[in-house]
């Protein structure tokens, strides 16, 4: 027993040991310190303001089917507005979707048969817009809104108190009829980070030691190398950490993004995504021999395909179905929605707990894999 | 073209020698790596610069081959300014190191026919230099392998040769033999003399002692300044010594600094 | 018991292409400093992988400490001490934080054995907050031979400890070797340079993946049976040249400020021919060789060999 109690003791000295060199090496590499933590905060911002574009005289379409007063009206403010102009008015929706496709136009205002005060009290406005660019959608759909709300407004100015009759606006989006992007590019950018600082930085790190010959010591010392692994991957752990802490402050109070659901669940499933990336990190460090390879791994095996895939920048819906499969072996896309989902939508672990299975599945996969990799040997 | 003479206390330097320094001096911020050296080396001459790791030799030889200015002094390479015609002292100098001077994944052939091509030499002669090379070499069944698959001391001699495959008028040799076999250290050695004979002056640095015995003069570096400097029997004379490496032991064990 | 002990190890790399080390056979006594000579590409570095344990063999088998190198390689790593060819410490740790590293990493302490590092790190301490990055050569050496010294090994293992630093730093580094075999520290150590050969208790001169002879270095010295001299004239690459076409002549090399020459004959004969060929200054005599010469001689019968078996 005392033997053993002494073995525990020993393994957590050189543990400490390691760790604490290793933290002198982040430390003291004031670039690469410097591009972890810079390049999120640029990333974060770029993405923020490149993203909310100004929308200016969008070409959109009218099918008036009801040919009443009140939608003439309405299509007249529209055509008003600095925002829109009528490229199209037809009176059946037949073309709709082609002149969408074709990119003629950006949206069309449906007004259906029975439109007008004479019918009734509830009226409803049709709006379609084309989802590819959720920004451009969205604020379509906000103008759109605008204007009705506005032109009720005067109506009810002119009656008096009585309202004459009320408009309902019914969207539909095509291509993307989640809305996916408008504000889906900071849980996009958490894990583009993530898979920078974790599974890039890491992977150089080991295989600095491999090019400086330093690894040989570390293989003929008493070390076990699962040590090795574990101590290689802690600092980067920590930084991740507080690098999505702060991606997360600046996307609040910046950005002014929501965030609906619980943090603490968040964190956790962060931290669960963070340990997926290390494991790719130390499974591409076996594979490379320079760090120049490493780099190159990570970067097309992992951050690539973090963009493609993730559906932060393309929607995955408007993919072939053969990408749409591909994009499943990628855990930016699992993380991608447990972060939209907690942020944007406020869900609990019930929902998402799926992607939380998926996730853990490819890290303890993985860890097996860079264990059975890991060369105890070199070649 | 033919530069501009300099003439030196009555003496025209370019005619002369090969390299001119006097008060020679590099600082990086407080630290002096160079400190106020002077020497001469003659044309044809081989000149061995000797010297413990950090003495300083490195950032001279940098100095004299254009790679970085001088803090102060005054160094005439080859008759060239080393502050104001460093592209030309390029032209006319050859350089080859230890760790780097040839494409390990390319040829034999393609790398002397690169090196040839970037310093200028035409075609027809690149051809039939490389021939003479090879030759020389007994290199003829080697023409086309990688480099990178040739024995360390061929590759050693292969990158003499080439540093000097443009005939220029000073080769530097920055530790040409580290590592390489006695037998293939003396080969090297011969080239040496053959490239001397030609006109071609050498200033190579080395740890080995008995090779400094081959040089016709040597310098020895102490903490950035020259400790001594001569024939090798002057220097072996006048500290007693039965050989260069005692003389060595001798002047830079009293060295203070590690840098 | 045999420290090391190496049977008919055999190494290949590229599936066969090349064969770093052929059918190598050597033993290593407790605490002797064993030397391997030879140059760069001889198979010095596999073999030292090889017996760290960093590499399996091909055909073959060597014992380190009595433990088989492919199947008690955990219980040779727990013992050895290794330091590889390339520098491989920290660079961007300082001196101190690295060997208090290696240190912990073998779960000792700088004090424990500081008598074993005193002589060297006495040297380096005054610099110890200095980042290991900062040293020259020959500094980085020596803490590099700290840090594999620290947890006070059985056995050192040393890759060329003295290749690229000048020779002040290399006579340092041998006697603080010879320390450690004093304090019955066995050492295993390759170096390129021949005359280090001297400082070893025995040497293994090894050449293109072959082991030529294993003797101490005086036994190498007593067993030389050729007519060694040495040369001097006015004219040094003449006479290389000259000596080279003298018919009696076996071998010629530079040596130094003197050429020596293998003679198939005697002093007189040779001094003639110089005369006769306008040297002047003529100074030849006869001399004891040193390993260098030693180790010329092995290569040469051996060339010769090969091309008796190639003309055959």
């Amino acid at each position: 027993m005392h033997h053993k109690k002494k073995n525990n003791t020993k393994i957590f000295k050189q543990f400490g040991a390691f760790i604490r060199k290793e933290f002198y090496h982040v430390f003291r590499d004031k670039r690469t310190l410097l591009v972890m933590f810079a390049l999120p905060a640029v990333q974060i911002l770029l993405f923020g303001f490149a993203l909310t574009n100004e929308l200016k005289n969008a070409n959109i379409m009218v099918v008036n089917q009801a040919s009443s007063i009140e939608s003439k009206e309405i299509t007249d403010k529209i055509e008003a507005s600095p925002f829109f102009t009528i490229k199209m008015a037809e009176h059946n929706a037949e073309n709709v979707e082609t002149y969408i496709k074709q990119g003629k136009i950006k949206a069309v205002v449906i007004f259906p048969e029975n439109f007008g005060r004479a019918t009734g009290k509830d009226n409803t406005v049709q709006l379609i817009t084309e989802g590819t660019d959720p920004n451009i959608a969205k604020t379509i759909i906000n103008y759109i809104n605008a204007i009705i709300g506005d032109y009720q407004l005067t109506e009810l100015n002119k009656n008096g108190t009585k309202m004459p009759f009320t408009i309902d606006v019914e969207v539909a989006m095509l291509y993307n009829p989640e809305l996916n992007g408008s504000m889906m590019f900071i849980p996009g950018v958490i894990a583009m980070v993530m898979m920078i600082v974790c599974t890039t930085l890491t992977a150089v790190s080991v295989v600095r030691e491999k090019e400086f010959g330093s690894f040989e010591v570390l293989l003929v010392s008493p070390l076990r190398p699962i040590l090795v692994l574990i101590s290689k991957a802690l600092p980067y752990f920590v930084l991740s950490f507080a690098n999505l802490i702060i991606i997360l402050l600046m996307s609040k109070y910046i950005l002014g993004v929501p965030l609906k659901g619980s943090v603490f669940l968040l964190m956790a499933e962060s931290m669960l995504f963070i340990l997926t990336c290390l494991t790719f990190g130390l499974l591409f460090s076996s594979i490379a021999e320079t760090q120049a390879v490493a780099m190159l791994l990570s970067m097309m095996g992992m951050l690539l395909p973090t963009i493609l895939f993730t559906g932060f920048i393309f929607p995955l819906e408007n993919m072939p179905t053969f990408y749409q499969w591909l994009a499943n072996i990628v855990p930016a896309k699992w993380y991608f929605i447990v972060v939209k989902d907690i942020m944007l939508k406020g869900v609990g672990f019930a929902s998402i707990w799926k992607e939380t299975a998926i996730l853990g599945g490819m890290t303890i996969t993985l860890t097996a894999l860079s264990l059975l990799k890991f060369k105890k040997r070199m070649q | 073209m033919k530069h501009k003479e300099l003439i030196v206390d009555g003496v025209n330097i370019t005619d002369k020698y090969a390299i001119y320094a006097e008060n020679l001096t590099k600082k990086f911020g407080d630290f002096t790596a160079v400190n106020n050296i002077s020497f001469n080396v003659e044309k044809g001459e081989i000149f061995g610069f000797l010297g413990a790791n950090g003495a300083g030799k490195t950032t001279a030889m940098r100095i004299l081959s254009g790679l970085i200015k001088p803090t102060s002094g005054t160094a005439y390479v080859a008759g060239y300014d080393v502050y104001k015609e460093q592209e030309k002292i390029k032209n006319n100098i050859g350089y080859m190191s230890q760790k780097f001077s040839l494409y390990e994944d390319l040829t034999v052939v393609e790398n002397i026919k690169f090196y040839g091509t970037i310093y200028g030499v035409k075609p027809k002669e690149n051809k039939e230099r490389t021939f003479t090379l090879l030759e020389t070499l007994n290199l003829q069944n080697e023409a086309n392998k990688l480099v990178g698959s040739l024995p360390l001391g061929w590759k050693q001699k292969l990158a003499f040769s080439v540093a000097i495959f443009h005939i220029p008028k000073i080769v530097f040799l920055d530790e040409p033999t580290s590592g390489v076999d006695p037998i293939t250290r003396r080969q090297f050695w011969d080239l040496i003399y053959d490239a001397s004979n030609k006109g071609i002056t050498v200033f190579v640095t080395t740890h080995y002692m008995d090779e400094a015995e081959y040089c016709n003069r040597i310098s020895l570096m102490v903490d950035g300044k020259i400790a001594a400097m001569g024939s090798p029997a002057e220097l072996k004379n006048k500290y007693k010594a039965n050989d260069v490496n005692e003389v060595f032991y001798h002047l830079a064990h009293s060295a203070k600094r590690i840098e | 018991m045999k420290i090391i002990e190496i049977n008919n190890l055999t190494k290949t790399y590229n599936k066969g292409k090349v064969i770093a080390l052929d059918n190598i056979n050597l033993a290593v006594e407790e605490s002797e400093i064993f030397g391997l000579i030879g140059p760069d590409g001889a198979g010095k570095t596999t073999l030292f992988r090889l017996l760290t344990t960093l590499l399996t063999p091909d055909k073959g088998n060597a014992k380190v400490l009595g433990y088989d190198i492919v199947e008690d390689f955990e219980a040779i790593r727990e013992s050895v001490g290794y330091m590889p060819g390339r520098f491989s410490l920290y660079s961007d740790l300082t001196v101190k934080e690295n060997l208090q590293f290696f240190a912990t990493l073998f779960d000792t302490t700088i004090e424990e054995n500081y008598h074993l590092i005193k002589d060297i790190y006495e040297q380096i301490e005054p610099f110890k907050n200095r980042r290991a990055g900062n040293l020259s050569g020959g500094m980085k050496q020596k803490l590099a031979l700290s840090c594999a010294l620290i947890h006070k090994p059985k056995l050192l293992f040393l890759d060329e400890p003295t290749t690229g630093i000048d020779p002040v730093s290399r006579v340092d580094l041998w006697n603080m070797l010879k320390k450690l075999g004093r304090e019955g520290i066995t050492i295993f150590v390759s170096t390129p340079y021949m005359d280090e050969a001297t400082k070893c208790d025995r040497i293994a001169f090894i050449d293109n993946g072959h082991i030529l002879n294993i003797e101490s270095p005086e036994n190498i010295i007593t067993n030389y049976k050729q007519n060694l001299f040495a040369v001097k004239s006015e004219k040094t690459y003449l006479l290389l040249k000259a000596l080279e076409k003298f018919p009696k002549t076996i071998n010629s090399y530079a040596f130094g400020e003197y050429a020596h020459v293998v003679l198939n004959g005697d002093e007189n004969q040779l001094k003639e021919y110089l005369v006769q060929n306008d040297f002047k200054e003529i100074d030849i005599k006869k001399i004891d060789p040193n390993i260098e010469d030693c180790f010329i001689e092995e290569i040469r019968v051996i060339s010769q060999h090969n091309r008796g078996i190639n003309e055959a």
